[in-house]
């Protein structure tokens, strides 16, 4: 039970319930951030493409056209601040017939119509001059550098970290099952019988936002989910691009893309498949098909030798396709933050923005706070420390000269920092440190990050999960037998 | 940052590494061996299974045994070990090369040497590798993890088991599993052979009524959290017949599908690697296409005994010394897989030494002829009792085989018919 009564609860701890939570720290508010699953960033944000988009892919009567442009705008400064990895490598769309390049033509009216800086229509030699590695069978296409890719769970985890830092309450295993508004004061309870109080609530809760509205007898809607599969190369595959390279669009989606991670790797996908569970994240030999030969016709060296991983994200789709952001007209001090799908992750910022005005005209009260802290500590990656910086570093703190995921050389102390900013589940460090995810998926590592997270945390062994709930990792000890070194049985 | 100068720094401190490390040393050359687990030994340190050191000890051997030898020989040698430590990045610089490499307690270290060998061995195929659909929940081991949660750790990774792969790994741990407590529900491989050792087949499955599905995939995986269940899909002709799938409860996977070379860090220096071995290229003394820059053991090619791995890397530890005696052979010529041949190790050969070779066939028979041939005139033949993929094939050519001094092109071709 939590007495506390605080002004704002903001439902969904996925980049929009975090960015949200962010802004509102930065005001003399009360706020809570509410998370159904063990850690932060564990929906929709956390399987995606992390592309920062260029504004051209829908004309500027969409709202979030307007709020995907502002955002992109605001990427430099947060990065600045909050240390996640991102670059504006640019976007190329490119097109392989004549009318394609039509479709082109209207993407880059839209990009105009939006204000995009910089945005350019080329012909053959500048697509294959920008990116060397397209198909020469390309005969054109669009070219917006202001797009650009981002980890979209180090952001996520950045802006709570900023968020907590600046005095918002996070509360995780929390699932909003009910709620009761009695004068003007919201009881929120999870599933496991536990309340907050509060005067606002925002449902940014991404797939589930249109249950959390029905819980509230806010607007009802139906959220569809959209399956987009990916494919994860290697960060050795000869096929990485220098952009984001994009087909031309159809009607359902931005088709199947090759993605230069920002850490190195090649990314492929993803597919666009309406489903009906909310839960289904499985991957299919069709698809995988599907995927390769769509984004082979773009680039041809790309290689099924070099996958290292698949896996889904759902994109929490509403009808209309556009974002639903607006005080809810019939439950009082109810923000409705619905539909963010694409280019959800790009036009967040300015979603934080234009929410936090929804609510100061909605009644609430912003008065800044003197004490607002926008940066958060940096952790310095091993990975890309020269030899001299490592060095000093070791000195300072031993636990940089541990490796323990060798593939994306990251060390213990970085493990260590995961697990002191609260992500103590194998997916969790995955997500904060890249830990487990390079070539061996987690092979050599896995082992010894359970040792960590257990001396760390003081968990035990059967406590230490995937990613929480029932996913389990060991089942039981051997006896009596104690096993260790090379020594072999003592 | 402090800095050592040494002959050779051996990269990876188990049964490859200490056997170069070993060589070198006896020829009187300083050498250091940079191990990243806290003892050496490697993989071996794991694989508390029998079987190991029949060729090369004449004796049947654990793998921490096999590796204790060694490990005794090094200890009382002149080799500097570095523990803990992993290496991070090499520079050319020159005839020297600078290798950086860190530990908890050295910090960063700047080796600078006059060769270096790659002996950092090998890494599992996983299921991004064999791309299985389905889910992605908790419960999907490779073999080598699960064999050293178990065997290192002492924990139980699941109580109902499936593994994917019958090679001998998956093999060993269907039994090891057993033996822990957790039933082993089935053995699924995808060829119409087992991959693994008769003898495997029979202690590790057959004594324990393991079922072995032969041309079977993994389907899909279902679960949401932890792995509840598996499809299984019979193939036919190589075809998946997915209208006789069946499912299969269990709580963990295990995929012991393939190894495969790690060599990133001699991919970052711009060595060219082997399609076919995922190795580096060789030449005929184990060096790959930079001056000074060895490789042997797992991540030159992957083997499937020990004692193979100990050979052929003490022989690189003497091509090592040879190269710092300034004593290498100038006549070599390109090694190339024929007919029915999957890769064929070292890539170069010398007409004027004895040169021994590495083979992996691509087919399963029995009394096979292994021909070798240079501008298509036979200089070497070998009838071999019974071949298959899985198992690795080794033969010598003896010095002065092959007379080049009328030929122009010097391509040794090895076919197996």
């Amino acid at each position: 039970m939590n007495e506390k009564i605080f002004d704002v609860a903001i439902i969904g701890a996925g980049v929009v319930g975090a960015s949200i939570a962010r802004k509102l720290s930065s005001y003399n508010l009360k706020v809570a951030l509410l998370e159904k699953e063990c850690d932060v960033s564990f929906g929709v944000s956390k399987a995606n493409s992390g592309i920062i988009h260029g504004g051209f892919h829908h004309g500027s009567e969409y709202l979030k056209s307007k709020l995907e442009v502002q955002g992109n705008r605001m990427f430099d400064q947060l990065e600045q601040e909050l240390h996640f990895p991102f670059k504006r490598c640019g976007i190329i769309v490119a097109a392989f017939s004549i009318e394609e390049m039509k479709t082109v033509e209207q993407l880059y009216m839209n990009g105009i119509s939006n204000k995009v800086v910089g945005i350019e229509m080329c012909n053959q030699r500048r697509m294959l001059a920008l990116e060397p590695k397209l198909n020469t069978d390309v005969v054109g296409g669009l070219y917006a550098p202001a797009g650009g890719i981002i980890e979209p769970y180090r952001f996520v985890f950045s802006l709570v970290e900023s968020a907590l830092k600046n005095g918002v309450e996070l509360f995780t295993n929390f699932k909003v099952v009910a709620s009761a508004e009695n004068s003007g004061i919201y009881e929120v309870t999870s599933e496991m019988g536990n309340t907050i109080f509060s005067k606002w609530i925002v449902n940014s809760s991404g797939l589930f936002a249109d249950e959390i509205s029905t819980i509230f007898n806010a607007e009802k809607f139906e959220i569809t989910p959209r399956k987009g599969e990916e494919f994860l190369l290697d960060r050795n595959s000869a096929a990485r691009t220098d952009h984001v390279v994009f087909p031309v669009p159809d009607s359902v989606s931005k088709g199947i893309l090759v993605i230069p991670t920002v850490e190195g790797t090649t990314m492929l996908g993803p597919t666009a498949i309406p489903q009906k569970s909310k839960e289904d994240v499985s991957t299919t030999s069709i698809n995988l098909d599907m995927v390769f030969s769509s984004a082979r016709r773009m680039v041809p060296s790309i290689s099924q030798r070099d996958i290292i991983t698949s896996f889904t994200g759902l994109r929490p789709v509403l009808k209309g396709g556009d974002f639903y952001i607006d005080i809810s007209s019939k439950q009082p001090h109810f923000i409705q933050v619905a539909g963010i799908q694409s280019p959800g992750l790009t036009a967040v910022p300015a979603i934080a923005e234009y929410v936090k005005d929804l609510l100061k005209k909605d009644g609430l009260i912003l008065i800044e706070k003197s004490s607002y802290e926008p940066s958060i500590e940096k952790v310095p990656r091993m990975r890309t420390l020269p030899p001299e910086e490592a060095d000093l570093l070791i000195e300072k703190d031993p636990a940089y000269g541990e490796i323990v995921c060798r593939c994306e050389s990251v060390s213990e102390a970085e493990i260590i920092a995961a697990v002191k900013h609260g992500h103590t589940t194998l997916d969790g460090i995955k997500f904060y440190t890249r830990a487990q995810m390079g070539r061996c998926q987690g092979g050599f590592c896995t082992d010894r990050i359970i040792k960590i997270i257990q001396r760390e945390t003081g968990l035990s062994y059967e406590e230490i999960t995937k990613r929480g709930k029932n996913s389990w990792l060991i089942k039981d000890r051997i006896g009596e037998l104690k096993v260790n070194s090379y020594r072999g049985i003592q | 940052m402090k800095e050592f100068k040494f002959d050779t720094l051996v990269i990876g401190g188990g049964s490859a590494g200490m056997a170069a490390a070993l060589e070198v040393s006896k020829r009187g050359f300083s050498v250091a061996v940079a191990e990243r687990e806290n003892s050496m030994g490697g993989i071996l340190n794991q694989c508390i299974h029998n079987g190991f050191g029949l060729h090369h000890f004449k004796e049947e051997l654990s793998g921490p045994a096999y590796a204790e030898k060694f490990i005794d020989m090094v200890e009382t040698s002149n080799i500097e070990v570095f523990i803990d430590m992993t290496v991070m990045d090499i520079e050319e610089a020159g005839d020297l090369k600078y290798v950086y490499g860190l530990s908890r307690i050295t910090g960063m270290i700047k080796f600078s040497v006059k060769t270096v060998v790659f002996a950092n061995g090998c890494r599992e195929r996983n299921r991004g590798s064999i791309g299985t659909p389905g889910t992605r929940p908790s419960g999907v081991f490779t073999a080598g993890l699960a064999q050293r949660l178990v065997n290192m750790e002492g924990y139980i990774p699941g109580k109902e088991c499936v593994i994917v792969g019958s090679g001998d790994i998956g093999l060993i741990m269907a039994r090891r599993m057993t033996w822990i407590g957790a039933e082993v529900k089935a053995v699924i491989e995808i060829q119409p052979y087992p991959a693994g050792l008769t003898r495997n087949i029979v202690q590790c499955l057959n004594d324990f009524d393991i079922p072995l599905y032969l041309s079977h995939v993994v389907g899909d995986i279902h679960g949401k959290d932890r792995v509840e269940s598996i499809d299984v899909i019979p193939m036919e002709n190589g075809i998946q017949q997915k209208d006789k799938s069946f499912n299969i409860k269990c709580d963990s996977l295990l995929l012991a599908v393939g190894l495969v070379p790690d060599n990133e860090l001699a991919q970052k220096i711009g060595i060219s690697i082997s399609p076919e071995t995922n190795g580096p290229i060789v030449d005929r003394q184990l060096m790959t296409a930079k001056n000074g820059i060895f490789a042997c053991g797992n991540v030159l090619h992957v083997h499937d005994l020990v004692d193979f791995v100990t050979e052929e890397s003490e022989r690189c530890g003497n091509y090592v010394a040879d190269y710092l005696d300034k004593k290498t052979p100038s006549d070599q010529f390109r090694t190339l897989p024929g007919k029915n041949v999957k890769y064929i190790v070292p890539n170069f050969y010398s007409p004027s030494e004895e040169n021994k070779f590495y083979l992996r066939t691509m087919i399963v028979k029995n009394r096979a002829e292994l021909i070798a041939s240079v501008n298509g005139k036979e200089i070497f033949n070998k009838v071999l009792k019974h071949i298959q993929p899985s198992e690795m094939i080794s033969f010598d050519i003896p010095k002065d085989s092959v007379h080049i001094s009328d030929c122009t092109e010097n391509t040794l071709e090895v076919r197996i018919v």
